[in-house]
C-alpha cells in the first residue's frame, strides 16, 4: 500500500503544476492579447467573411422540403398535412368533449348538436380520480384547483389546454416508450439515440416551434406536434434506464421460464418498469404542460395565448388571473400523476367482489357524467358555469401593481439600478471585450483539464462554432446573463440546502414550496417580474434566478442528508462542534452532489433564459424568438443549437469534474 | 440425510449421464476471440500474458440423472458463472455441453426456448419474483410462456403451490411473504413445467440461518419425492455436505476437485480445499466403510452399514461398550470390515484434521 502511494503522489503534484503553467500561459496571452487589440482585430471580432451560412442553407433546404421535394406518391408538404390531419382527429373530439361542444356547421354558423362534458361532473371527476390514487385531502387539492378555474372564468381556455395534453401525453408516452424499447434492444440504435436525446433536452424550447411552425402551418395542431416532440425524450430516456436498471436475476428467471423476446418484454420487462415508467409519464405530463403554454406562439390557444396577450398589453390583472389558473393546473395535474405513480401495490384479496366494490370511483364518474350531461342539455348552467356566478381579481391585482410602483418604485429602481451598473454592465463589457480566440483556447483547456483531451477537443470546437456561425457576441449576452443567474442562484440556493439538511422543520417547508415552484411552466415567472421591474435584463434575471433555484436547493439538501451516517458519528465522535462538522465532513463530502445541482441550475437557467427574450434580453433567444416571428427555421435552430451547445459543455464539464471526485471519494 | 447415503450412487446403479460440460470457459477481455483456436480449446500462454479474466476456465464433468450436485466456490470463483453456461443465460467463450447427448452451444434460439421451457427449471439466489403477479401468478409465469390456458395452468400452479407448502397463500403477492416463503414460490416457479434439470443458484444464501435450515430440509424433502437431476451452486460448505451427492470445489474459475463429501473430507486435493473441509465434524461425513479396519477375531458387538455415515449410526455405537467391535456389512449383507468403538470416539474426540 505504502508502496504503491509512494509511487503515485510525484506525478499527481507534476501534473497540477503542468495546469498552473498552462493557466499561467494561457491568462498571459490573453492579456497581451487585450493589450495589442489594434493590430489583430480579427481576434476580437469574428470577422464576417470566415462566417459560414449555415443558417442560410437550412433555410434554403426547408423552403425546398416543403415548395418542391417530391416523394413520388405525394409531395413533403402533403406528407406533413396527412400528419396533422391524423392528430387533429383525436384532439378535436376531445376539445368537442371537454370545452366547446360538438357542433354542426361551421364558424359563427355553428350550432351546438350536443354539449360539452358538464363543468361539476369534471371537477367531481378529478376528484374521484384524487380519492381513488390518494385520499381524500387529495381530493379536495385537486377539486380546489379545478374549483378556481370555474369560479374565476378559466374554464374555456383551461379545458383548450388540458384536450391538448390529453392527446399529448398518450402520444408522447407511447412513443417514447417504444423508442426506450428500440434503444434497449439494439446498442446500436442506442448510440444514435442518445445523444440526439442530449440535444433535444438541450436545445431551447423556442427552437423546436420554428421547423414545426414551418411544416404544419399556425394552428393547435402543430402546437400539439411541437408538444409531443418535447416531451417525449425524458420518456426514451426513463425507459431506457427503468429497462436497464431491472435486476439481472429477473431477467434470467424470465428467460429461464421460456419467455421468447416478446413475452419477455410484455411479461416480465415492463411490469418490472412500471413504477419507474410512471415517474416518466409524470415528467411527460408536466413538460407537456410547459409546452403548450410555450407553443400558444404558434397557435395552441388556452391559458398561454390568455398569458401572452396579457404580457403584450401588459394587463397584469388578467396575466395574474391566467398564470394562477396555469400554476394551479400544474399542481392539479402534477399531484395526481405522482400519486398514481406511487400508488401503494396490490395487495391480496380473500374473495371474489362485486363490480361495484371493486371499481367504485369509476361507476360513480359515469354515473355523475351522464346524469350532469342529459341535465346540462336543458340546464344550461351545468353546461356553462353562468358568467354572473364569476369572480374576477383582475382590478385587485392591477391596484395592487399601481400601488406597489406608486410608493416603493423609487427604492426597486435605484436598487435595479444599483446592480446594473455595479455588477451586471461591467461583467457584460468585460465579457463581451474577450478575444473569442482566446475564449475557444481557454474552454479547450478546461475541458482538457477536467474530463481529459476528448472532451477538451469537444468543447474547444463547440465554442469555436458559435464564432463561426457569428452570434459570438448574443452567446457572450447569453453567457453573462446566465452566469450572473446561477451564481445567484447559488448565492441564495446552497444555504437554503444547507439550512434545510440540518433542519426538518425547514426541510418539509422548503420542500413543499420547490416542489410547487419545479411544477409551474416557465412562462408564469414572467408575470411577476415584468410588473415590478418592467423589461430589461434586471427582469429576465431574476425570473431565470426564481426558475433556475429548485435544482440548487433540492440537490444540497440532498447531497448533504446522504452522506453516511458513521462518518458522521465519527466526526461527532472527534468532537468537532456543528460548523466544524459542515466544513471539514458535509460540505465537502456533498461536493460532488451539489455541482451536479449547479449543472441543473445552469440547465434549466439556460432554458429560461431564452423565454425571457419575451421580456426584451438580446441573447441567443432573442435570436429564436425573432426567427420565429420571421419563419426563419435555419437562423431558428443554428440559435437554438449554439444554446445547447453551451449547455452541453458545461454538463460534461461538471459531470466530468463531479465523477472524477466521487471516484476519489469511493463513492462510486 | 438418512434417506440418501452420501458417497458413490452414480457408480451403484450406473446412471445416465445427463448434462456433460468439455473443456467450458467464459474468458472476458479484449478480443476473446483471438484466444480461441479454430478446434475451440484456448491457448493458455496468451491467455495468462493477455490480462484476460477467465471467469471459467477449462470446467469438465457430467452430472448423471437423479444426482444432486453441487457446484461449491466462495464470491468470485466463477460458479454462478458456469451455472449460466449451462443454461446459456450467458454463452461460454468456448468448450461443449452436452445436455442429454444434445449439444446445447448449437441449439438454435427457438429451440433453447423450448428446452428452457420443458426442460430446465432455474432457482436464483434473492427469489426473482415478478412484483407485480400474485403468488399463483408467479408459479404459472412458465406455463402462461408455453400457452397453457388459463384454467389448466392455474390447476396446475395451484398443485405445486400446495407441494411447497404456501396452500391458502396463492392470492397474496410476494412483499407480503417473508423470505423463506418468497424462496419456496420461486422453487415452486421452477418447478412448474416439470423440468428434467433443477438448477438453484445459492437458492437459501439470501435467508436467515434458521429459515436456511429449515429450507435446506424442505429442499430434501422435494428432491424425495421428486428425484430431480440437480446443479445446486453454494458458498457454503456445510450446505454442500449437507445436499450433495458430490460437490465440485471452485476457485478463480477452474475447477480443483470433485468427488463425494466424503472423499473430500479424506483425500483433499490442495489446501485450499483442505481449508474448506478443516471445520467439518468427521463423523458427520465418514461412512463407517471409510474408517474401518481389517477383520481381526469373530466377536462383533452388533453390525453398522458401510455405505452410511457414522453419524447416523452414532447412538448404536456409542450405547455399546467399551471395546466392543462391530461388524461393517456392505449392501448385501457381507461383512467386509470390523469397526472398533474407540475408534469412532476418538473420531469424535480428536480436532478435525487431515487424515
Amino acid at each position: 500500500m505504502s508502496h504503491a502511494s509512494i509511487q503515485v503522489a510525484p506525478p499527481a503534484s507534476l501534473t497540477l503544476n503542468r495546469w498552473v503553467v498552462f493557466w499561467g500561459l494561457m491568462i498571459g496571452v490573453t492579456i497581451l492579447l487585450m493589450l495589442s487589440k489594434e493590430s489583430l482585430p480579427w481576434a476580437f471580432k469574428y470577422p464576417r467573411a470566415w462566417q459560414i451560412p449555415l443558417a442560410g442553407w437550412i433555410t434554403g433546404f426547408m423552403k425546398w422540403l416543403i415548395n418542391s421535394f417530391d416523394l413520388g406518391l405525394f409531395t413533403f408538404k402533403e406528407f406533413t398535412r396527412w400528419i396533422a390531419l391524423l392528430v387533429e382527429q383525436p384532439y378535436t373530439l376531445v376539445k368537442s368533449l371537454l370545452s366547446t361542444g360538438f357542433l354542426s356547421g361551421v364558424g359563427s354558423d355553428a350550432v351546438q348538436v350536443f354539449p360539452r362534458i358538464s363543468w361539476v361532473a369534471l371537477v367531481a371527476g378529478v376528484m374521484l380520480f384524487g380519492h381513488y390514487v390518494r385520499d381524500w385531502k387529495l381530493a379536495l387539492l385537486v377539486g380546489g384547483c379545478f374549483g378556481y378555474l370555474v369560479v374565476f372564468g378559466q374554464w374555456d381556455s383551461a379545458m383548450v389546454t388540458l384536450s391538448s395534453i390529453i392527446i399529448a401525453v398518450p402520444v408522447g408516452v407511447v412513443g417514447g416508450v417504444l423508442l426506450g424499447i428500440f434503444g434497449h434492444r439494439s446498442h446500436r440504435f442506442r448510440m444514435v439515440l442518445v445523444p440526439i436525446l442530449d440535444l433535444m433536452q438541450t436545445v431551447p424550447v423556442f427552437a423546436y416551434l420554428v421547423p414545426v411552425l414551418l411544416l404544419f402551418g399556425f394552428s393547435p395542431v402543430s402546437a400539439m406536434i411541437a408538444t409531443i416532440i418535447y416531451a417525449m425524450p425524458p420518456m426514451v430516456r426513463v425507459t431506457l434506464l427503468a429497462l436497464e436498471h431491472i435486476t439481472t436475476e429477473i431477467v434470467e428467471a424470465g428467460s429461464m421460464a421460456g419467455c421468447s423476446k416478446r413475452q419477455l418484454l410484455w411479461k416480465v420487462l415492463l411490469p418490472s418498469a412500471k413504477h419507474s415508467l410512471m415517474v416518466g409519464v409524470n415528467q411527460v405530463v408536466m413538460l407537456s404542460l410547459n409546452m403548450v403554454i410555450i407553443a400558444s406562439m404558434i397557435g395552441a390557444g388556452g391559458l398561454g395565448y390568455d398569458v401572452l396577450t396579457a404580457l403584450r398589453r401588459l394587463r397584469i390583472g388578467e396575466g395574474v388571473e391566467a398564470g394562477v389558473a396555469i400554476t394551479l393546473l400544474a399542481i392539479a395535474l402534477d399531484r395526481l400523476s405522482q400519486a398514481y405513480a406511487n400508488r401503494p401495490p396490490p395487495m391480496h384479496s380473500r374473495m371474489q367482489r362485486s363490480l361495484w366494490q371493486r371499481h367504485p370511483h369509476a361507476i360513480l364518474f359515469v354515473i355523475v357524467v351522464s346524469v350532469t350531461w342529459l341535465l346540462g342539455i336543458y340546464l344550461p348552467a351545468l353546461s356553462t358555469y353562468p358568467e354572473s356566478w364569476q369572480i374576477t381579481t383582475g382590478s385587485f391585482w392591477g391596484d395592487l401593481v399601481r400601488y406597489i410602483n406608486v410608493n416603493y418604485f423609487d427604492a426597486l429602481e435605484s436598487f435595479k439600478n444599483f446592480l446594473l451598473l455595479n455588477i451586471m454592465v461591467p461583467f457584460k463589457r468585460f465579457l463581451l471585450s474577450l478575444p473569442w480566440i482566446a475564449v475557444v483556447a481557454m474552454v479547450g483547456l478546461g475541458g482538457w483539464q477536467l474530463g481529459g483531451w476528448r472532451l477538451g477537443l469537444l468543447t474547444a470546437s463547440m465554442t469555436t462554432f458559435i464564432a463561426v456561425v457569428g452570434l459570438w457576441a448574443k452567446a457572450m449576452v447569453t453567457l453573462y446573463l446566465c452566469g450572473l443567474s446561477v451564481i445567484i442562484a447559488c448565492l441564495i440556493g446552497i444555504p437554503i440546502g444547507i439550512l434545510a439538511a440540518r433542519n426538518e422543520r425547514v426541510h418539509r417547508l422548503v420542500s413543499v414550496i420547490i416542489d410547487t415552484l419545479q411544477t409551474l411552466p416557465s412562462f408564469v415567472y414572467l408575470m411577476p417580474v415584468v410588473m415590478l421591474f418592467r423589461v430589461g435584463d434586471f427582469a429576465a434575471m431574476l425570473a431565470v434566478v426564481a426558475y433556475a433555484i429548485t435544482p440548487i436547493i433540492r440537490y444540497t439538501d440532498h447531497g448533504i442528508r446522504n452522506i453516511a451516517g458513521d462518518l458522521i458519528e465519527a466526526a461527532r465522535q472527534v468532537g468537532m462542534t456543528r460548523g466544524q462538522l459542515l466544513r471539514k465532513v458535509q460540505i465537502p463530502m456533498a461536493l460532488p452532489h451539489i455541482m451536479l445541482g449547479v449543472n441543473q441550475t445552469i440547465m434549466m437557467a439556460l432554458s429560461m433564459l431564452v423565454i425571457t427574450a419575451l421580456v426584451g434580453t438580446r441573447e441567443l433567444g432573442q435570436e429564436v424568438y425573432i426567427a420565429l416571428t420571421k419563419a426563419d427555421t435555419g437562423r431558428g435552430i443554428i440559435a437554438g443549437v449554439c444554446v445547447a451547445f453551451i449547455a452541453i459543455m458545461s454538463d460534461r464539464m461538471i459531470n466530468a469534474w463531479a465523477s472524477r471526485r466521487k471516484r476519489e471519494y469511493g463513492l462510486e | 440425510m438418512s434417506d440418501l447415503p452420501a458417497g458413490d450412487r452414480p457408480h451403484a446403479t450406473e446412471p445416465s449421464v445427463k448434462i456433460s460440460c468439455k473443456h467450458v470457459w467464459k474468458v472476458f477481455g479484449t478480443d476473446v476471440a483471438s484466444l480461441i483456436a479454430t478446434d475451440g480449446s484456448v491457448d493458455e500462454a496468451a491467455f495468462d500474458d493477455g490480462g484476460y479474466i477467465g471467469a471459467v476456465r477449462d470446467a469438465s464433468f457430467d452430472v448423471f440423472e437423479g444426482e444432486t450436485f453441487v457446484i461449491m466456490g466462495l464470491s468470485g470463483s466463477g460458479k454462478s458463472t458456469l451455472l449460466r453456461c449451462m443454461t446459456r443465460l450467458i454463452e461460454p467463450s468456448t468448450g461443449e455441453i452436452y445436455f442429454e447427448s444434445e449439444d446445447l452451444m448449437k441449439v438454435g434460439e427457438a429451440e433453447l426456448i423450448d428446452m428452457r421451457r420443458h426442460k430446465m427449471g432455474m432457482v436464483f439466489q434473492h427469489f426473482a419474483l415478478l412484483p407485480n403477479r400474485t403468488v399463483l401468478g408467479n408459479v404459472a409465469l412458465p406455463l402462461e410462456v408455453q400457452g397453457m390456458a388459463r384454467v389448466e395452468r392455474e390447476q396446475r400452479a395451484l398443485e405445486i403451490v400446495k407441494l411447497v407448502g404456501l396452500e391458502g397463500r396463492e392470492q397474496y403477492y410476494p412483499r407480503e411473504l417473508s423470505g423463506g416463503q418468497q424462496q419456496r414460490v420461486g422453487i415452486a416457479r421452477s418447478l412448474a413445467a416439470e423440468p428434467d434439470i433443477w438448477f438453484l443458484d445459492e437458492p437459501f444464501s439470501a435467508l436467515d440461518p434458521l429459515i436456511r435450515r429449515e429450507m435446506q430440509d424442505e429442499f430434501m424433502r422435494l428432491q424425495n419425492v421428486l428425484h430431480k437431476t440437480i446443479v445446486f451452486i453454494t458458498h457454503d460448505f456445510d450446505e454442500a455436505i449437507r445436499l450433495a451427492d458430490r460437490i465440485a470445489i471452485m476457485k478463480d474459475g477452474a475447477i480443483i476437485q470433485i468427488g463425494t463429501p466424503e472423499q473430500l473430507v479424506l483425500n483433499p486435493a490442495t489446501d485450499y480445499v483442505e481449508e474448506f473441509t478443516r471445520g467439518i465434524p468427521r463423523a458427520k461425513v465418514l461412512s463407517a466403510g471409510a474408517i474401518m479396519r481389517d477383520v481381526d477375531g469373530d466377536s462383533f458387538a452388533g453390525t453398522v452399514l458401510a455405505n452410511v455415515s457414522i453419524e447416523t449410526q452414532l447412538d448404536a455405537i456409542l450405547n455399546a461398550d467399551r471395546g466392543a467391535v462391530f461388524a461393517v456389512h456392505d449392501d448385501a449383507g457381507n461383512t467386509v470390515g470390523a469397526l472398533p468403538r474407540d475408534a469412532v470416539v476418538e473420531l469424535l474426540s480428536s480436532p478435525p484434521q487431515k487424515e
